[in-house]
């Protein structure tokens, strides 16, 4: 067959795969949102016109941020679990990456709740509040939507439907909840180490 | 000539020979499409409705302004007009209209059978489509509860607090924002599948310099996106938030600051120009080689300066903003960041004038867009410079010279060369060949419009009439200039009108354009006019820039020089 062969073809043609580089540009997309959310917050730091202040009403996250932090690592071990095709083990630290992440929602709630009915704080109260609960509410609903990406690869390993086919998208997935835990290490930073 | 070039294989020959389908199973095989050429051409159509419609607003409103204390639409409804002409041409006509062709040229341009990411393909399409829609829909549904609405009149670029809801009562401005919300993730989606496609699907042998030059530029065009539209959702974000949960971002009396929005607008609104200017530079590469029958000339320069002017866009947003007062620095920083800027695009109008020099030059209308198109964005790029130099610029800021200087970006390089691409890539399209009598009352029509229209509002603005205002008195000594102006418009109405003409009987009885009618290089002219479904029925093996000059000279490949 006459083809547009033009020359000698190349022996081999290895391109980087599609879920790795959208993943790393949805990312790059994401993290430009981020930049302005936490260039706003500092910006707004301590021009609110009435209280509460930050250091008056926030106190460090610690046990949220551990957990947060060390569920980075469990759904490495997730991941590397399944490319050794070992689904039992992949869905044991899927669902301990699902407890840590949930720890980490109930800590923000906490905080949230006492910051609004103990503290009076709310979005509409002050500078403070509106820069506070948009960057941490951002943040946490992009933990969120990793949730329920995690729990989906859960129920697959559970009912058996996930497999080393499967090894590659569950490591991209991990990438993104990566991403999540970074951005939470610079709010943290802003918002309750250098913003207090 | 294409008839003798023998380029079967890569062309699939088999006939189709299926019952005619019925108009609804043709309309369900639109809508579930996730082939790129059909959500390519989608984005097309729907750009092209949406320029009639934001063309016809800006008549209007040159109507109103043609003669002095006209009243032909009322202060309202003018902020209304041009509210919805800015924000129509930039995220509906230009934005879709440059992704439809991305999306319909670069599998093809790669040697792959489609984009990357289908499905997420035709969700950003329907999502920014719906954005459109909601825009439009503020007519009927923006009212609210005050009666005080229906379309956005918050100008282009919304500056608090006109936005506040005090200030903005009912939902035209949710409608603007939410629309705006919506194309904008429907653009990051894009960028990523362009982004993917472009690194993961390329054929066998298209390295990354051996990429056409379009594809090259889309690729910078993508990375803007990611970094310019992101600080605009986010800034959308916080308005909604403003709205509807009555924070104070951008309230100025809970201490919340009207100029960060500025700020954060001019982030995306600055790079957004160069996201429509790199594409059109694109199609620019790709034509003017093909009628100069010349490959381009400093290829590896051409990447450079695109790369160099992705950059540097990203740090001259505040000359937007001179006359807000930022102080000198930040004053002399984005003055020398904004005429540096001119290097790299210098460089591109140089490269383009050496890839015409001692050419073969074929005068077809898309050449003669193209051509038109260098001497245009020369001079819009000149009174760049002008306005880059901030104490000129507190001169002229929000001027109509400022309006003339974008417009000659606007229309002078982008709209021509856009007209270029649909002369150049019709015939791939559709199979036919766009008029090309039509084509030259198009282009002459056009060209003299556009000069009437643009040259001569540069005038009015030295003379000091401000934008946005909707009349103004007998004595200024605006009048002529103003009549000259809208009298510019009749010549780009009766253009536009050859130009739909054009492409609708085109499509139906223009000449079979045949595979290759133009005798270009790139991969996209191996395959059918139309494409197959599936592009390439053997995946091309490319061995240099011009694959398809290798083919058709086997005696000389590109190949042995690279």
């Amino acid at each position: 067959m006459a083809t547009a062969s033009i020359t000698h073809p190349e022996q081999s043609w290895e391109l980087p795969s599609r879920g790795l580089v959208g993943m790393i540009c949805l990312i790059v997309a994401e993290s430009a949102v981020f930049i302005i959310f936490v260039v706003a917050y500092i910006f707004y730091l301590g021009k609110s016109t009435s209280g509460p202040m930050p250091r008056d009403v926030l106190e460090m996250p610690v046990a949220g941020t551990l957990c947060l932090l060390s569920s980075s690592l469990t759904v490495y071990l997730a991941a590397e679990a399944l490319q050794k095709s070992r689904v039992r083990l992949c869905s044991l630290w899927l669902a301990a990456t699902i407890l840590l992440a949930c720890v980490f929602l109930a800590s923000t709630a906490r905080e949230w709740y006492q910051l609004i009915y103990q503290d009076g704080l709310t979005i509409r109260t002050n500078l403070f509040g509106t820069t506070f609960y948009s960057l941490v509410g951002l943040h946490a609903s992009h933990v969120i939507a990793g949730l329920v990406m995690l729990l989906l690869a859960l129920v697959f390993a559970l009912f058996g439907r996930i497999g080393d086919a499967h090894a590659e998208r569950l490591e991209i997935l991990s990438l993104y909840w990566h991403f999540v835990d970074a951005v939470w290490v610079v709010v943290f930073t802003v918002v309750y180490v250098l913003g207090r | 000539m294409a008839d003798s070039i023998p380029l079967t294989g890569i062309e699939d020959l088999t006939a189709a020979s299926k019952p005619r389908p019925l108009t609804l199973e043709i309309l369900h095989a639109w809508v579930t499409t996730v082939d790129h050429k059909k959500i390519g051409l989608l984005y097309i159509g729907y750009a092209l409705a949406f320029l009639v419609i934001a063309g016809l607003e800006a008549v209007i409103i040159r109507v109103q302004l043609a003669v002095p204390l006209n009243g032909v639409v009322s202060p309202q409804v003018f902020n209304r007009l041009f509210t919805m002409h800015g924000t129509t041409m930039v995220f509906f006509v230009g934005m879709p209209i440059l992704f439809g062709f991305g999306n319909y040229l670069i599998p093809l341009m790669l040697g792959a059978r489609d984009m990357a990411f289908p499905r997420l393909n035709a969700f950003s399409f329907w999502i920014s489509a719906f954005g459109g829609l909601l825009l439009y829909f503020s007519f009927l549904g923006g009212d609210g509860l005050y009666g005080a609405g229906t379309a956005p009149d918050v100008g282009w670029f919304a500056y608090a607090p006109l936005t506040a809801k005090v200030f903005s009562p009912g939902h035209s401005t949710d409608y603007w924002t939410l629309g705006i919300l919506l194309s904008g993730v429907g653009t990051i989606g894009t960028a990523l599948n362009i982004v993917t496609t472009t690194i993961c699907m390329r054929c066998p042998g298209m390295t990354l310099n051996r990429m056409p030059l379009l594809v090259w530029l889309y690729l910078v065009t993508c990375f803007l996106v990611f970094v310019a539209v992101g600080p605009l959702t986010a800034a959308q974000i916080m308005l909604l938030i403003d709205r509807y949960l009555g924070a104070h971002f951008f309230d100025t009396q809970a201490g919340g600051s009207a100029v960060l929005w500025m700020h954060f607008f001019w982030i995306f609104g600055h790079p957004e120009v160069y996201i429509l200017v790199l594409p059109a530079f694109g199609f620019a590469n790709e034509i003017i080689p093909v009628f100069s029958r010349k490959a381009i000339f400093g290829y590896p320069a051409m990447v450079a300066a695109t790369v160099a002017i992705g950059f540097i866009s990203l740090g001259v947003w505040a000359h937007h903003m001179f006359t807000v007062g930022l102080g000198p620095g930040a004053n002399a920083f984005f003055t020398l960041s904004t005429m540096v800027i001119a290097v790299p695009t210098g460089i591109k109008i140089f490269n383009w004038i050496a890839t015409l020099w001692g050419g073969k030059i074929r005068f077809t209308v898309a050449m003669l867009f193209c051509v038109a198109f260098l001497f245009q964005f020369l001079i819009a790029g000149l009174t760049g410079i002008m306005l880059s130099a901030s104490p000129f610029d507190w001169q002229l800021s929000g001027s109509y010279f400022v309006v003339a200087h974008f417009h000659y970006v606007l229309v002078g390089a982008i709209l021509f060369t856009i007209f270029a691409a649909f002369y150049y890539w019709f015939p791939k399209m559709s199979g036919r060949l766009l008029n090309e009598t039509l084509g030259k009352w198009h282009f002459w029509l056009f060209l003299i419009g556009f000069h009437l229209t643009f040259d001569f509002m540069h005038i009015p603005g030295v003379l000091g009439m401000p934008r946005r205002i909707y009349t103004y008195e007998f004595d200024r000594g605006w009048a002529v200039w103003n009549l000259i102006v809208s009298s510019g418009v009749v010549f780009q109405v009766l253009a536009i009108g050859c130009f739909v003409f054009n492409l609708v009987r085109s499509y139906s009885r223009g000449d079979p354009a045949g595979p290759d009618p133009w005798d270009a290089w790139t991969l996209e002219w191996s395959t059918a006019s139309p494409p197959p479904v599936y592009n390439f029925a053997a995946l091309p093996t490319v061995g240099s820039r011009r694959p398809l000059w290798d083919l058709k000279h086997p005696e000389d490949p590109d190949s042995n020089y690279e």
